[in-house]
């Protein structure tokens, strides 16, 4: 066996060149190149989380945002609905008071045409009471040649009328 | 190989041989450049190369960048679970230790044995390697418990709510068992890769001479099969070799979390 049978020969040689070799691996490359890989891939995670978080309150805004604008929303429709009613309210008062105060007039005229109707009627009556009594004077100076009085006449036809 | 006499040498594989540099000494001991100290450049190369990739630092990494972010991230990953927030600062170490054998192993059984005069080696398959690394985790170990914890580190040793006359018996069992923790770091990763290294080459041995072979029928009976073996058994060693490396990296962080939290 090569390794032991040469070990007293070989062994200074061995341990300069690996101190040498290993040494060098040790002082360049762990001390020298692991740490800046290892920082260029800390730097890296912490890139990655901060992005995420970004990310995440980027998310957030969008949602608390979106449901503002939803609640505006609904807001503003409620409102327009209350605007509405409110509206259609006031114009059903408003057609009210209007059909209320077109009925008040025409209560009045039908009112006054129905005084102006008696009135007619009552001008009439007395109109045909005249006509009746100078009639009734007429022919009874004709037929019986008496001459009866106005107020006699007038009375004795409102009589007959009242009689019917 | 060994090829001279139709013999193909399993071990041949893990000689050190040097390269140049024969007479270079320090404080007596020769510090040749060998085929080892070879791979082991080689592997910090690639190490160095493929964290390059990495380093391009965008904010939507590339597939490379990527795959460098997967690995940083799996050895801090398994830091953070196995020892908390205080395993943060041996994620350098942890990170070159698993890289180093993860690349030492997979480069070592690189084919690149095709080209003539070229051998892989596996650096990971050497003892002397493998016991430096475990022994070091283990320093780092005790020196970590030791700083943080002072004597009382030795409270590793009483398991919880045991009763306390079980206590002589339990304190030993656990001292063996701590005190063994660098051997079974470097016994594992040096058999492991020794062991498929001298399977592969064996498997590969029987291709060879089935195919040199006098008789006609032993061609397609035995190095057929063998091939068909060694396909399998290669698959299997990329899957050991990022095993191992995972292994020796899981239990220097599971030692780590006993020395900084006890138990």
């Amino acid at each position: 066996m090569p390794q032991i049978a040469q070990i007293s020969e070989i062994f200074a040689s061995q341990l300069f060149w690996l101190t040498i070799s290993f040494g060098l691996i040790f002082f360049v490359v762990g001390l020298g190149m692991v740490p800046k890989i290892q920082g260029t891939v800390d730097a890296r995670d912490a890139r990655i989380a901060a992005d995420l978080a970004t990310a995440a309150s980027a998310r957030e805004t969008a949602d608390r945002l979106e449901a503002e604008h939803r609640a505006a929303l609904d807001k503003s429709r409620s409102e327009a609905a209350a605007v509405a009613a409110e509206a259609k309210a006031a114009a059903a008062q408003a057609t009210e008071t209007r059909v209320k105060a077109a009925d008040a007039a025409a209560g009045t005229r039908i009112e006054d045409a129905m005084r102006r109707i008696a009135e007619a009627r009552l001008s009439a009556e007395a109109e045909v009471e005249a006509v009746a009594a100078d009639a009734a004077a007429a022919m009874v100076a004709r037929v019986a040649g008496l001459t009866v009085d106005e107020d006699a006449a007038r009375a004795a036809v409102k009589q007959e009328l009242v009689r019917g | 190989m060994a090829a001279e006499s139709g013999k193909i040498d399993p071990m041949h594989q893990f000689q050190v041989e040097p390269l140049f540099g024969q007479d270079w000494t320090v404080a007596g001991h020769s510090i040749a450049f060998t085929n080892s100290s070879l791979w082991m450049l080689i592997t910090l190369v690639a190490v160095w190369l493929f964290m390059l990739g990495g380093m391009k630092r965008e904010l939507v990494p590339g597939r490379w960048q990527a795959a460098v972010e997967g690995v940083t991230g799996f050895i801090s990953n398994m830091m953070e679970t196995n020892v908390g927030p205080a395993g943060r600062k041996f994620v350098p170490y942890v990170f070159s230790l698993f890289m180093f054998i993860l690349f030492a192993n997979m480069l070592g059984l690189l084919p690149v044995g095709i080209i003539p005069g070229v051998h892989p080696f596996t650096v990971t398959s050497h003892l002397t390697i493998t016991a430096v690394l475990a022994i070091v985790s283990f320093g780092i170990v005790l020196a970590v418990g030791f700083a943080k914890h002072g004597l009382h580190f030795f409270s590793l040793f009483v398991p919880h709510g045991a009763p306390w006359w079980m206590l002589p018996i339990l304190i030993p069992v656990e001292f063996v068992s701590f005190m063994v923790r660098p051997f079974s770091l470097a016994l594992r990763l040096f058999v492991a890769m020794t062991a498929g290294h001298i399977l592969l080459k064996v498997l590969a041995g029987f291709v060879i001479n089935g195919l040199n072979a006098e008789a006609f029928w032993v061609a397609p009976v035995v190095s057929l099969p063998s091939l068909i073996l060694m396909i399998g058994i290669s698959a299997l060693e990329l899957l050991v070799a990022a095993i191992q490396a995972y292994v020796f990296a899981l239990l220097t962080s599971l030692y780590l979390n006993d020395a900084i939290n006890l138990h």
